[in-house]
């Protein structure tokens, strides 16, 4: 099965759950099951049309998977998603 | 008020980081403990990847984040939250932080005046996405030896 890695400040949804097992056929897919087995992280990972947030990035392993890819990139039983959350801020 | 409690070093490290980044503004990790409060036992700094106005705001990349969980993992710490500087402005967040905030984390800033501190704030989001204010502490000489 394939795993995905849950980040620190939206595990308070997933009940301290480091991590997801899943066996997704897509890393799209691999999100939308984690949010359907923990429904209160569904409003930080998708927007009203369904779809991954901007703020959101998917890691697969150390590479970007981009917005584009996220439907069709096939999931392998070893393969894993990092859920990343943009940081950014400043003064302006 | 929730608090946050450093150990001298680990503040000590973010004050050295953020004056050196000056004028620029400085970024890093906080990790440490959750006991009955937020222990911030360690720090590590990460390179400010905005580079178009990097005396205003900051940007941290995908990767160095991903970095950073696995470094909790692997060394059995909380990650705890994100420090960064505001040069020559308060450390009160601005609309730019509170649109990239997220839950549970706490958001250390730093004001860095003319390359000197000048204040230190921390803050957390609410549940009706407003930031409420932690108190930053050190530890006591005598807890030191406790940790």
């Amino acid at each position: 099965m394939a795993k995905v890695l849950i980040p620190t400040p939206l595990r308070k949804f997933t009940a301290d759950q480091v991590s997801f097992e899943t066996n997704a056929s897509t890393v799209f897919l691999a999100i939308k099951y984690l949010a359907a087995a923990f429904p209160e992280i569904q409003k930080y990972l998708f927007d009203e049309n369904g779809q991954i947030r901007n703020f959101i990035l998917i890691y697969l392993g150390d590479e970007y998977n981009n917005v584009l890819d996220k439907e069709k990139t096939v999931l392998s039983s070893n393969d894993e998603l990092s859920i990343i959350p943009a940081i950014a801020g400043g003064k302006k | 008020m929730k608090e946050l409690v450093f150990t001298p070093k680990a503040l000590f490290d973010v004050h050295r980081h953020l004056i050196s980044s000056y004028p620029h503004e400085g970024c890093g990790f906080l990790y440490g403990k959750i006991r009955n409060r937020k222990e911030v036992l360690e720090v590590r700094k990460v390179i400010n990847q905005n580079t178009e106005n990097p005396e205003h705001a900051f940007e941290i990349s995908g990767i160095d984040y991903v970095k950073a969980e696995r470094y909790a993992l692997e060394n059995d710490l909380d990650f705890l939250g994100i420090y960064h500087s505001h040069t020559n402005h308060p450390a009160v967040p601005s609309e730019h932080d509170l649109i990239y905030a997220l839950p549970n984390f706490s958001y250390i800033i730093v004001s860095v005046i003319k390359g000197e501190i000048a204040a230190t704030s921390s803050w957390i989001l609410s549940e009706s996405n407003k930031f409420i204010q932690e108190q930053v502490l050190e530890f006591e000489e005598q807890e030191i030896t406790n940790l």
